[in-house]
């Protein structure tokens, strides 16, 4: 398979600059929060300042009294009207699901929960007048640990479950037929690697703290919310409220950032629903950043137990992964899924023939976990690439060549994975190949031995990180076998208006990925239409009727085919049309260059191009027999399988031994995300998802006391690095097309996440090997690499 | 989030403020640049009944040579002070610390006096007034006093202002002859610092015949590092000698454990930074 | 209720505000100007930078105010009065709209010109991919332009250290670097390379000729001459 394939002139592939900068460099953007509506009243939110706790009392009556104040209420006031907030995956026939009312009606099980709601005329009379709602907690015991959760007289988070344990799911590569059995791999090994790896809780951090307006007063309720899933929100609101659902629009607006945390169905997109239903007025409620840090949900937050056996040459020969996930004190709308998620990734690259993947839930008196950028798949990919480096330093090779002997030879594609999956293509090789060269490997390796030898105090390490994903979420019969509520498909709407003009409309909600240009650039292509002409609408169901929504690097690898399927029933629905311009038969014209022409014709002969189509179906006057009068086109698509994107990423990192302070000396990324439609993009997201990965490695972590308290409730303690604390990257690209995408596009939205942060903690690993590290815990803060010298943390 | 309602008062002279302050009781607080006062006021960390705002008292802002000393006004900003020419001639480790405080828009609006009364021990400024023996010009009910540096800063977020005083100057001693340096370890760039290190050393004939060090976020207020300076003093300007200094930079220090690092961490980072910001300042390098 | 006078994007307001109100919410809440956003409550993201002048409006400004809209001004000659007026980025949620009586305010809608032309800053974080969900991005260019009146030239590690107060989730700064580095040389008066084989998207307006500058960067003014008590 050739690894870069000559590009066809034309929008896709340019590095087209974005058509959403004009009004996010002005600052005309449409945020929720920027939403003023006539009447509009201001919702505030009282949350628990304990983790666990009986509400023995809420007595608003108060509050009412305040200046400003038109209602307030708290969950007992609510308590059999407002439902429960929706988890779409059961992952397990027997997964225990407690309720999760919106606003907590007898218990408060993590800080931060709402117990009671005021709405006023203006946000600081809402805000003022919590202060004056009076609740009696009973503080109940707090279970935060999950193997103390998981122990047998443990204090339970949901007493009437009788347990903390949501579920046990397990994947064997024996039991499913796509391998071996591994206890007979692990009884053939030479070597096995034993390690636990923590991956800590994080917070997504959109830029944008969420935000929700809900205008009751219309034939349609309309919900304004800065969410990353107007279509799934929409369906939910109306299962949990019973609005029908024709009554309710949801439209998401211009959405400040996501990375999976603003993939929820929220507890304040429902108490502002209830709210503004109660007082027949629009209410709006935006959070605050401590609000958001508190009570959006968090992402990451397990233990992994992992054994690795393999030959002293060198081969792997099988993995046993042992996970436990803290799913908080609820369940999100996707929250047991996620590790799963990376369930099909833990083999990577490599074609070890047996695996085994068990995984347990456990509810803690945290906030609720759920989908942040990989969701799952860089849990996976950290382990196995901190593995494989284990076990190239216990076997004296180089970490590039114990890759090398396992991972799939690029001629070996389409493969069959040991869990499960196939992958569709791709080549290591050369991405390899490309990420050393650029990287400048052999020198680092020759400076880092001369520091070793010289006794520096900064140290130099490299990391190496060889991942692949699966992304394009997903193929329906999958997310069926895997008990996902829903379906993968997306869907797309292409309308010529009568000048000839184009109006797409996604399914997809982009905020941030720069949608509206890359979807003009295909459509241009493929109907001959000017990037200019075409307007690409989204994220409102008024006019987006169906879609899927935005997440898990989806949007071009499925809803790109939806569009693209949806271009050719434009020009399929266009061409008895052009047939009857042109006076020929359907059979002698073939579409190219933007135009129908009679086939054999001259490039330059007079053809009908699309918009000639559109307008004489607009004008009607002269159609065959049996002809619709219009070109305008719809398509669902539904993948048959996931795409597969790859690459290499390597790291120089610096390690001060005196200070314990980690700088990242040069980063070279080599991602393989199949045909590109925008580089620029494509760029950006790289870059962008690389930092959050190294924010992982180094910078964040959300920490709770011994009470439950968070202590990194503002920007000040959870450190989201700055423009002083991340490093220039080196991103370049190889591109094996995806063979079922007609674009040969996969996906990048993850990527660099996934990737970076294994290639960061091996290249601290590696910087430190000769003074007996083995491990680091993240984030690597210069404490913990101190530590780590002083002996406290070899494993 | 907002903070809570409260009187307001924009004096025109310090008189006024202080009237102002003293009639306001208890509750009252000084607004100066508001830097560090409006993010707890936000988060409801600070219910003041009233601010007394001294953005209007011209003559508390700016740098004055006087003497041997220079006079910084109270409620100089930052983004002024770090430029300020006399300042950066006589009084380089304050240009140099308060140039990492925060970011650029927090400077071109804190203040130096703001930045000092607020006592933060994580703050970079106590630490470098410490070490070098400003003397904080007080004015309140009573008349003015003169506060020496060491005795200013009580404990966290505490100083010994009394009611109705408000800090109006500095008086930073001229470090001509002394060389320093701001030594500051932080998690990321705009976080407070985990430690830092203010010095100045004055060198004679290879021998270092003054020093003066403090730490910052070393205890519930900045600390003098006496032990480091008394070994340095007299010890020849070799990194060997700062090196056996440095590694008394944590003795008598209280560091506190929290979610940044724990005490034993920092008390270990003090010995590094102290002896990098102390070679820094000496000019006094391997050779 | 305190009685202020400020003036924003070139209009003056004069209302009665609680001591309370933090100017961020003044400008939002009051003034409809809602191009300027709050990402924090700590001070710490920089997503409600404004830049603010210490001075009454500037001749240019008032001139300006008096043709009313018939004098179009360019974004590079907008660019060109920052300059001079040295106008000092704040964060707008980190200041109570009383201690901004009295100031002229630029936000993020007062930046471009009044023909709609780009400030060669916000051409260059388009030029150079550098925002994707674009909430930090006001913030963001001010904070830049606010570097780039101090420092015309700054170096690659100026320029990180210059927006340090200011935090994106999606970019991972490098692009926003680079707009910087482009903005910084347009503003000095020198061309810009094109990004290789960019091509545009549908941007109003073309830049403008980048104005000259004066090569000393004026600091921040300071109120008073130097007479502290006692």
């Amino acid at each position: 398979m050739t690894t870069v394939q000559e590009r066809p002139a034309g929008e896709v592939g340019a590095a087209r600059k974005r058509k959403e900068d004009a009004r996010l460099i002005t600052g005309r953007t449409m945020w929720t929060e920027n939403i003023t509506l006539p009447g509009m009243l201001h919702l505030a939110i009282l949350r628990s300042p304990m983790a666990h706790a009986r509400v023995t009392r809420v007595d608003t009556s108060a509050a009412l009294r305040e200046p400003g104040v038109v209602t307030a209420f708290s969950g007992r006031d609510v308590a059999d009207t407002q439902g429960s907030l929706p988890c779409a995956w059961p992952v397990t026939e027997d997964m225990v699901h407690p309720d999760h009312p919106p606003l907590a009606v007898d218990e408060v099980r993590h800080a931060g929960e709402a117990v009671a709601v005021v709405v006023a005329r203006d946000r600081a009379s809402a805000v003022d007048a919590l202060a004056s709602i009076e609740v009696d907690y009973e503080p109940l015991p707090v279970v935060l640990d999950m193997e103390e959760a998981l122990a047998e007289d443990a204090r339970l988070v949901h007493a009437d479950k009788g347990t903390n344990k949501a579920y046990t799911w397990v994947f064997d590569s024996g039991e499913a037929g796509t391998g071996q059995a591994v206890d007979a791999a692990f009884a053939g090994a030479e070597v096995v690697i034993k390690r636990r790896y923590i991956q800590q809780r994080l917070i997504p951090a959109f830029m944008e703290p969420r935000s929700v307006v809900v205008d009751p007063t219309g034939d349609q309720h309309t919900i304004w919310s800065a969410t990353q899933i107007p279509h799934i929100l929409r369906v939910m609101v109306a299962l949990v409220t019973g609005m029908p659902e024709h009554k309710v629009r949801v439209v998401a607006p211009d959405v400040g950032g996501g990375f999976g945390g603003k993939l929820q169905v929220t507890a304040e997109e429902l108490i502002a629903f209830m709210a503004a239903q109660r007082v027949g007025k629009p209410v709006k409620y935006t959070e605050t950043r401590s609000d958001s840090l508190l009570s959006a949900h968090h992402g990451r937050d397990q233990i992994q137990d992992l054994e690795l056996a393999a030959r002293r040459d060198g081969t792997v020969l099988g993995l046993r992964v042992n996970l436990l996930a803290n799913m908080g004190a609820y369940l999100g709308i996707v929250t047991p899924g996620v590790p799963l998620l990376g369930a099909f990734m833990y083999n990577a690259i490599y074609k070890f023939p047996a695996y085994r993947f068990v995984c347990t839930g456990v509810y803690t008196n945290t906030t609720t976990t759920d989908a942040y950028r990989g969701a799952g798949r860089p849990e996976a990919t950290y382990a196995i690439e901190r593995l494989m480096d284990e076990l190239a330093a216990e076997l004296d090779l180089d970490p590039v060549e114990i890759r090398r002997r396992n991972w799939i030879g690029h001629d070996e594609f389409p493969f069959d994975t040991v869990a499960g999956l196939t992958y569709d293509s791709g080549n290591y090789e050369a991405a390899t190949d490309k990420a050393l060269a650029l990287f400048g490997y052999e020198e680092l390796r020759a400076e880092q031995a001369s520091r070793r030898a010289s006794g520096d105090p900064v140290q130099l390490g490299i990391g190496v990180s060889t991942y692949t994903e699966m992304c394009g979420l997903a193929p329906s019969r999958v997310l069926g076998a895997l008990r996902y509520a829903a379906g993968g498909w997306e869907t797309a709407s292409v309308r010529v208006l009568p000048t000839g003009k184009v109006e797409v409309v996604t399914g997809t909600s982009p905020h941030g990925q720069g949608h509206e240009t890359a979807w003009s650039q295909i459509v241009a292509d493929r109907l001959g239409v000017p990037f200019e002409d075409i307007e690409v609408l989204h994220g409102d169901t008024r006019t987006s009727h169906k879609g899927l929504d935005t997440y898990g690097s989806r949007s071009l690898a499925v809803g790109g085919i939806a569009l693209v399927n949806a271009c050719t029933k434009v020009i399929d629905k266009a061409r008895p049309v052009a047939a009857h311009l042109l006076e020929c038969d359907v059979s002698d014209l073939e579409f190219a260059d933007g135009a129908f022409r009679v086939r054999g014709a001259p490039s330059d002969a007079a053809g009908k191009t699309i918009a000639d189509c559109a307008f004489a179906v607009f004008a009607a006057h002269d159609m065959p027999d049996g002809v619709e009068p219009s070109v305008d086109a719809d398509a669902t698509y539904d993948p048959g399988n996931f795409s597969f994107p790859h690459g290499t990423h390597l790291c120089a990192t610096e390690v001060d031994t005196e200070t314990g302070r980690v700088t990242i000396r040069s980063y070279v990324a080599v991602d393989d995300v199949g045909r590109v439609i925008n580089p620029l993009i494509v760029e950006g997201q790289v870059h962008g998802g690389v930092a959050q990965g190294i924010a992982q490695a180094l910078f964040e972590e959300a920490v709770y006391d011994s009470e439950g308290n968070l202590l990194t409730g503002t920007f000040i303690d959870y450190t989201v690095p700055s423009a002083v604390d991340l490093p220039d990257i080196v991103s370049d690209r190889n591109e094996t097309p995806a063979p079922d995408h007609p674009l040969g596009a996969k996906g990048v939205g993850e990527a660099g996440t996934i990737a970076s942060t294994p290639a960061v903690i091996n290249a601290i690993v590696d910087a430190l090997r000769p003074y007996g590290v083995r491990d680091i815990r993240m984030p690597a803060t210069p404490e913990r690499v101190w530590q780590a010298l002083q002996g406290g943390a070899r494993s | 989030m907002i903070p809570v309602s409260f009187e307001y008062a924009k004096p025109s002279t310090v008189d006024d403020a202080v009237r102002a302050l003293t009639d306001g009781g208890d509750d009252a607080k000084v607004l100066a640049g508001g830097q560090s006062l409006i993010p707890m006021l936000r988060l409801r960390m600070a219910v003041p009944t009233l601010l007394v705002d001294l953005g209007g008292l011209g003559e508390l802002r700016g740098v004055r040579d006087d003497g041997d000393a220079l006079v910084v006004g109270a409620m100089t900003r930052h983004a002024d002070l770090l430029r300020d020419p006399l300042v950066r001639d006589h009084a380089p480790l304050l240009a140099q610390a308060t140039e990492t405080v925060a970011d650029r828009q927090v400077r071109h609006l804190g203040t130096i006096g703001g930045s000092l009364s607020h006592a933060d021990p994580a703050g970079d400024l106590p630490s470098v007034a410490i070490a070098l023996d400003v003397s904080f010009e007080v004015v309140g009910p009573g008349g003015w006093r003169t506060i020496p540096a060491a005795d200013f800063f009580v404990d966290f977020l505490t100083t010994s202002l009394g009611d109705g005083e408000l800090l109006a100057a500095l008086r930073v001693p001229k470090q001509d002859g002394w060389g320093t340096h701001y030594e500051k370890f932080s998690r990321v760039a705009q976080a407070w610092a985990i430690v830092g290190v203010a010095a100045a050393v004055r060198r004679e004939n290879g021998m270092i015949a003054g020093a003066r060090v403090a730490l910052t976020n070393m205890g519930s207020r900045p600390v003098r590092a006496r032990a480091v300076e008394e070994a340095l003093v007299g010890a020849s300007a070799t990194v060997d000698a700062v090196s056996s200094a440095a590694g008394r930079a944590a003795e008598g220090a209280d560091p506190p454990t929290d979610v940044w690092a724990s005490a034993a961490y920092r008390s270990h980072l003090a010995t590094v930074l102290t002896r990098r910001a102390v070679a820094a300042a000496g000019g006094i390098h391997a050779s | 209720m305190t009685r202020i006078s400020i003036t924003v994007d070139g209009i003056r307001y004069d209302d009665d505000v609680e001591a309370r109100t933090l100017l961020v919410h003044h400008l939002r809440d009051r003034l409809g100007k809602v191009g300027t956003v709050v990402g924090c409550d700590t001070s710490n993201c920089g997503a409600c930078t404004v830049l603010m002048a210490p001075s009454a409006p500037s001749e240019a400004t008032a001139e300006r105010a008096s043709q009313g809209a018939q004098r179009p001004t360019s974004g590079a000659e907008r660019a060109a009065e920052q300059l001079s007026r040295a106008g000092a980025a704040v964060k707008s949620c980190n200041v109570l709209a009383v201690q901004a009586d009295g100031t002229e305010i630029t936000t993020i809608e007062g930046l471009a010109g009044g023909d709609g032309s780009l400030h060669p800053v916000q051409q260059a974080f388009h030029d150079r991919h550098a925002l994707q969900c674009g909430f930090c991005t006001p913030g963001m260019i001010l904070a830049a332009v606010d570097l780039l009146t101090e420092n015309p030239d700054p170096s690659d590690t100026q320029i990180r250290e210059g927006i340090e107060g200011n935090l994106c989730r999606c970019t991972g700064y490098q692009n926003i670097v680079h707009a910087v580095r482009d903005a910084a040389t347009a503003l000095r008066g020198a061309e810009v390379a094109e990004p290789a084989s960019a091509v545009d998207g549908q941007m109003p307006g073309t830049p403008q000729a980048p104005p000259a500058v004066p090569s000393e960067p004026e600091s921040v003014p300071v109120e008073a001459v130097p007479r502290p008590v006692p």
